[in-house]
């Protein structure tokens, strides 16, 4: 077992020195780099928090839908065919929602505050009859 | 740099009735292209000045529309009564600075999240969207056939080279694929009048002040073929700037860019048409953000290039939204 700090503290501890020590040092392009890099490493420790539960869901969706098992590349490659081939109705509750948490998942790791996230998420929690009526 | 500046001034003298170039700097370090801003002195007064030249003087990209193109564009739009800088010279082999071409600088912002939400420039958003649609009904009256070596483009050849492009990454995206079955279902026929299209014209290339549009940039992307969709890519969720209830560039609103198309002699909007090039346009930002990773893998492994793809996914919620509406 390796010990503390885990690779997320470890991620974050980085990117906090990338955010207060770098940026403050350094000007212009540089201190823009900083930024992003720092921003980079926290994609990274968010994905290592969330994505083994959000991708054993959509695992576990994927089998569900497709009546199918295999890997979980496989299983997204398979469902892309079969929509692009038109043998999914694409308004298929199930498929819907599961597009819609594949992608909210995502968007939870890669950037939780562009606004299309928020947005999504605001009405995907509000009371059924709104999203009914979407 | 040296280099340059000397070649500057020479040409100044030359062909700019200029004495002597001064303040030469690098804008951007673009992987398409090179900007630098000088002061060109004449009788004593500067006047600021851009040259925009291909990377190291002669790296021309194969897709490109080539610099010389993007210069007879930018005096076209200016002839049309669209805003644009002044060109004053194409690069010649003779001038020894490669391809390009030198035109006046114009002072303003063009930053994004600036232009959408920044108090400098408060008074003059509510103004933006309909200047839009004015500037994009006089780009649409250039008359094609002076630009002949443009791209000639129906709607449906659009969707396959993104299609293309998609496919070409290798990495299954229902989302994407379920957005390709949409616009294949709803693609508008070829139009019958193609029009000169800008194709990148939206919030990040323009320039604004205080009394609002001042130059329209970035000819690099312009085609021929339907005009709807430089009415429906400037809506796209990511030149919003995070202010999502103001479709058109997260300034306006989309009746307001529609009505000052029409009144500046532009066809009727066809909505439905500006709608699928919105989706379309969400789309193609998708591909190109999902491309970064071959790029990334391959010639440029930078951390810019990283997170740009990991964008990709901020087009596949705005595609579920377009989809669902």
């Amino acid at each position: 077992m390796q010990d503390p700090p885990t690779p997320s503290e470890i991620l974050g501890a980085v990117a906090q020195f990338l955010r207060t020590a770098m940026t403050g040092e350094a000007t212009g392009a540089l201190a823009f780099q900083a930024r992003v890099a720092a921003n980079a490493l926290e994609m990274a420790g968010r994905q290592l928090e969330l994505a083994p539960a959000a991708e054993r869901g959509e695992h576990e969706r994927l089998r569900t839908l497709l009546g199918a098992d295999g890997e979980l590349l496989a299983l997204n490659r398979e469902l892309a065919r079969r929509i692009r081939a038109g043998e999914v109705d694409p308004h298929t509750p199930a498929l819907a929602d599961h597009l819609w948490t594949v992608t909210l998942d995502k968007l939870a790791v890669d950037q939780p505050s562009y606004s299309g996230y928020r947005a999504a998420l605001a009405r995907r929690s509000a009371p059924k009859d709104d999203k009914e009526t979407r | 740099m040296n280099e340059i500046a000397e070649a500057l001034g020479e040409l100044a003298r030359r062909r700019l009735d200029g004495q002597a170039v001064q303040g030469l700097r690098r804008v951007t370090a673009g992987a398409t292209q090179e900007i630098w801003r000088f002061d060109l002195v004449s009788e004593g007064t500067p006047t600021p000045m851009i040259l925009r030249r291909a990377p190291g003087g002669n790296r021309v990209s194969p897709n490109a529309i080539g610099l010389e193109t993007e210069a007879r564009l930018i005096d076209a739009a200016a002839l049309a009564g669209a805003p644009a800088p002044p060109v004053r010279h194409i690069l010649e082999p003779g001038d020894g600075l490669g391809r390009g071409f030198i035109m006046g600088f114009v002072e303003g912002e063009t930053l994004g999240g600036r232009i959408a939400k920044g108090s400098a420039l408060a008074a003059a958003r509510p103004q933006l969207a309909r200047q839009c649609g004015e500037i994009l009904a006089r780009i649409h009256s250039i008359d094609p056939g002076l630009f002949s070596t443009l791209h000639r483009s129906a709607p449906v050849e659009l969707v396959a080279l993104s299609d293309g492009a998609y496919r070409a990454s290798d990495i299954p995206r229902p989302v994407f694929e379920l957005a390709f079955r949409w616009l294949g279902d709803n693609c508008p026929p070829t139009p019958p009048r193609p029009r000169l299209v800008h194709g990148d014209f939206r919030n990040g290339n323009l320039i604004i002040g205080e009394d609002g549009i001042r130059a329209v940039l970035d000819w690099e992307l312009a085609h021929v073929g339907d005009p709807m969709e430089d009415l429906g890519w400037i809506c796209v969720n990511s030149w919003r700037f995070g202010v999502e209830d103001k479709p058109v560039g997260g300034f306006g609103e989309r009746e307001d860019l529609y009505a000052g198309y029409e009144a500046a002699g532009g066809q009727p909007v066809n909505r439905d048409h500006a709608r699928f090039w919105e989706v379309y346009g969400a789309l193609r930002w998708g591909v190109m953000c999902a491309g970064m990773t071959a790029a990334f893998r391959g010639t440029d492994p930078s951390v810019e290039r990283a997170v740009i793809a990991r964008r990709t996914s901020e087009s596949e919620i705005d595609l579920l939204r377009l989809l669902a509406a």
